[in-house]
């Protein structure tokens, strides 16, 4: 379906009926088409913008039709999902229709010809960036045309194959790999063909009353020990060649995927949780290694010694090779049988597991409220209840699985009956020699015992592949703050922010709309305004964490999606309200944005950031560990390590969200001697609860629902009783603020 | 007895005037339950989302003024309950579904298995692309090619 298509002439299937409609000279200017009708149930609903007239098709098929006045206008706004469309006039709301979010777009660009066709004025076209690749989009055109949406028929290829791509550098050793499997398997396979002869030639004349000829035997017996020695040291280099090129599979697998999880935008960590991604790195790519080094190369190794001894046997007897290779096909299918029943299981296990990891990774971190709580008990039945599906579905799959082994097992002794049945009248009928029967039930042997182990190659496999699927899941995941395809570059970066009609939504919740603003270079901004008003969603936006939904941001007057991200956020410092210290020296964790910096860069960062004089006091001074496991800091001390971190990369643009508000006053007196020396000639904007740590402020904003709502320095806004004037009477008399605000609006 | 009255203005929105004569208009009713609980716990918010009426239960009310909110709610609310599966389009994620809701055949497209929540033992909620919900009530209740499908999913 065309996700835009108010920019064709008319829909196929709504021609007609709208040519019936038009009257003479009257020609479309462009057409909508919504998912909805007004009680909300699924049916399409047609709107055509004419030069004179708005007409609408409703999904009974009868007609509605607005000549076009002056007076008019359309409308939308949207809730959980489904957005409505309003026709009003001066009076009264004419009419109205519903869409689901997925028109959107289309509904906006249909509102803007119809304002556009009132007001007489053609709609200007402005180039946009295309949200995929970067790349300019010329104006006119909705689809990008580098990224016009492509068929992706790789994705729904098996998982397996597809890990190819990672076997492709170790191609030559593979190769290597494979001819000496080759070489093994046959040397493994000539100690049952000696039989033949040991048999007809030594035994046999030896029961028939000759001697037993010792030259031949010897010479037999030293051929068997040398093809052991052969294929003991073939094997031993193919398995070592290959396991080796299979961890590196693994490794590579490993770290491609964690390269590309921490490339994707926080949006996709809010959707996840961290226990399934750790499985999924863990121990699914460890489980496709096994798989590969393990039993990926044993079967290869047995289906190549089945297709050769398939041939000797032939070679030696056609008939009776026939008869031995008659159950292959039966176990072929039964094999073939289960494969899907014990996918899905596998598939599901995988899911249950990560529920179980889920468990543990939400309670270990929430165990002080958990303990607080005394919950201790509901935690347990949680993880209790968890382990209890995993069971069920563990018993599922293993009543199949139970069943398989022993058929397999039932097949090969039947298959070895046949055999002997067959091979006994053929030797009455004198066909064969003893010695051929001995033979084969030498090959058979070994090879139904392979086909055993062979049919445990389906379970792993399946294993393999839901492993596989999960991984590629991450990789398929095209981050939705993607680089830009030909990234544009900045000399000198000035600093200057432009924010322009900012729109943003967060599922189908739209948290910012159409905010504006120009921030110059080296000002400093300060955002007010109560929590959930958006303040720490616009600078998520700024340090481009999320992409915008409508509007763009403009850093020096380029689109920040043109930029390269590592790029862009090389110029950008972030003091955050709980920083966070990795596990390391505290001189690692001020130089981790800047790994190269030098002691001398180090210290200098730490005195202008108050932080000096603390760390010597530490017992091993720049060399403390701390972060997890490590020294534990207060959060003041805490704060003024990642102030030094963010003034040692000197970034142009300084975002200090909330980065005073969960110490007490004292400390914050100390940290904002810190962030004054920070601030110094840098574009700033800092979210502040305390509306006192902002006196630095050039400009305030106030922002509500998502809106900002005043601009100006303190003491205008002060003036003008407002926004900022409530919030900041409200911190005097020390009351929190939403309840006040809550208090306002009710009385 | 409820001490507001409330009326539906020419723009089609609902005005409530307080106990106190005060007129809010472009009221929305939310449930607060809108799945555990429909019929109980439902706020009338202000434009601005402020909470200015806490109704207990919507029986409650004057039949006037019930039906008045229970249109608005029904044009609010928007989870399809789907009554069966007819198709998915692979069963690696993302995948299309073709479904029957209560509100007519749809089709969405499934981000990944993430977007399925269990609610309770056998109710599941699902969110497409768009963050759309839809609602499966009983898993049980569905017919056997819809559970099959779904199978591979959970």
């Amino acid at each position: 379906m065309d996700k835009n298509p108010s920019t064709l002439p008319l829909p196929e299937h709504g021609r007609a009926a709208v040519q019936s409609q038009l009257v003479a000279g009257e020609s479309v200017l462009s057409w909508l088409e919504l998912d909805l009708d007004t009680r909300l149930h699924f049916a399409r609903t047609l709107l055509v913008l004419t030069d004179q007239r708005l007409l609408s098709k409703e999904a009974s098929g009868a007609w509605h039709v607005w000549p076009l006045t002056g007076e008019l206008s359309l409308q939308n706004f949207d809730h959980a999902g489904v957005g409505t469309l309003e026709l009003l006039d001066s009076r009264t709301r004419l009419t109205h229709w519903r869409y689901t979010l997925e028109f959107d777009p289309a509904v906006r660009d249909f509102i803007t010809g119809f304002t556009h066709q009132l007001a007489g004025t053609r709609p200007v076209a402005e180039p946009t960036v295309c949200p995929t690749c970067g790349e300019t989009i010329p104006a006119g055109i909705k689809v990008c045309p580098d990224c016009a949406p492509e068929e992706d028929n790789e994705r729904n290829g098996w998982a397996l194959l597809r890990l190819a791509r990672f076997a492709r550098p170790y191609r030559g050793r593979l190769l290597l790999g494979f001819l000496l499997t080759l070489t093994a398997t046959a040397a493994t396979l000539v100690p049952p063909y000696l039989t033949m002869p040991l048999m007809d030639e030594v035994l046999i004349p030896y029961q028939n009353g000759h001697p037993i000829d010792f030259h031949k035997a010897w010479l037999y017996l030293s051929g068997l020990l040398a093809a052991g020695l052969v294929a003991w040291i073939l094997g031993w280099a193919r398995t070592y060649l290959l396991a080796l090129v299979s961890e590196n599979i693994g490794a590579d697998l490993r770290t491609t995927t964690y390269n590309h999880l921490l490339r994707l935008s926080l949006e996709y960590f809010g959707g996840k949780r961290t226990g399934d991604l750790v499985a999924r790195i863990g121990s699914e790519t460890d489980r496709i290694n096994v798989f590969l080094s393990l039993h990926l190369l044993d079967f290869a190794t047995d289906v190549l010694m089945i297709v050769m001894t398939a041939a000797i046997l032939f070679s030696i007897n056609p008939w009776l090779a026939l008869v031995t290779l008659l159950p292959l096909p039966f176990i072929a299918w039964l094999i073939h049988k289960v494969r899907d029943k014990l996918r899905h299981g596998f598939e599901k296990t995988d899911r249950i597991w990560a529920e179980i990891t889920n468990v543990l990774t939400d309670t270990i971190p929430g165990v002080r409220v958990v303990k607080a709580f005394a919950q201790e008990e509901r935690e347990v039945a949680r993880f209790r209840d968890a382990n209890q599906r995993n069971l069920a579905v563990n018993n599922r799959v293993n009543r199949i699985w139970s069943l398989f082994s022993p058929s397999v097992t039932l097949l090969t002794e039947i298959g070895l009956l046949i055999v002997w049945a067959f091979g006994i009248w053929q030797v009455s009928r004198n066909e064969i020699t003893v010695g051929v029967l001995a033979a084969f039930l030498a090959y058979i042997s070994r090879f139904y015992t392979r086909l055993d182990s062979m049919s445990r190659i389906v379970s792993v496999t399946q294993k393999a592949a839901a492993g596989a699927k999960r991984i590629f899941d991450i990789l398929d995941h095209v981050s939705s703050v993607p680089d830009a395809a030909h990234p544009v570059h900045l000399e000198q970066v000035r600093g200057q922010i432009e924010l322009r009609r900012v729109g943003f939504r967060y599922g189908n919740r739209a948290v910012t709309k159409d905010v504006s603003l120009t921030i110059q270079p080296g000002e400093m901004i300060g955002l007010v305004g109560h929590s959930g008003s958006g303040k720490s969603t616009l600078v998520n936006l700024m340090c481009r964490f999320y992409d915008v939904s409508a509007g763009a941001i403009l850093l020096d007057g380029v689109d920040i999606r043109a930029l390269s991200v590592d790029e862009y956020r090389s110029n950008i410092g972030l003091v955050l309200q709980e920083p966070f210290l990795f596990f390391g020296t505290i001189a690692d964790n001020i130089a981790y944005g800047k790994p190269n910096a030098s002691r001398a860069e180090i210290i200098a960062a730490a005195r202008a950031a108050h932080a000096h004089e603390f760390i010597l006091r530490l017992p091993h001074g720049y060399d403390s560990l701390v972060g997890e496991r490590g020294q534990s800091l207060s959060g003041g001390e805490r704060q003024r390590i990642s102030i030094a971190r963010a003034l040692l990369i000197n970034p142009r643009i300084l975002i200090l969200d909330e980065a005073t508000s969960s110490v007490d006053t004292t400390t914050e007196r100390e940290i904002q001697g810190a962030l004054d020396n920070l601030i110094q000639g840098r574009t700033t904007i800092a979210i502040a609860h305390r509306l006192s740590t902002l006196r630095k402020a050039d400009r305030l904003v106030v922002m509500d629902r998502g809106e900002i709502v005043e601009v100006g320095d303190h003491d205008s806004l002060m003036a003008q009783e407002g926004h900022y004037y409530r919030l900041y009477q409200a911190q005097l008399r020390n009351v929190d603020t939403e309840d006040f605000l809550d208090r306002r609006t009710h009385g | 007895m409820a001490d507001f009255t409330l009326a539906r203005d020419s723009y089609g929105k609902l005005t409530l005037t307080d106990a106190t004569g005060v007129e809010h208009r472009g009221i929305s009713p939310v449930r607060a339950f809108p799945i555990a609980d429909p019929e109980h716990g439902i706020a009338l918010m202000s434009a601005e989302g402020h909470e200015l009426v806490w109704i207990e239960r919507l029986g409650d009310l004057p039949d006037e003024m019930r039906i008045l909110l229970e249109d608005e709610i029904a044009g609010r609310e928007f989870m399809p309950s789907i009554t069966a599966l007819r198709d998915v389009s692979s069963f690696s994620t993302p995948t299309v579904w073709q479904v029957e809701t209560d509100r007519g055949p749809a089709s969405f497209t499934l981000k990944s298995e993430d977007s399925i929540r269990r609610l309770g033992q056998d109710a599941l909620l699902i969110a497409d692309s768009h963050s759309i919900h839809y609602l499966i009530r009983d898993t049980r209740a569905l017919d056997r090619h819809s559970r099959k499908l779904l199978d591979r999913f959970l």
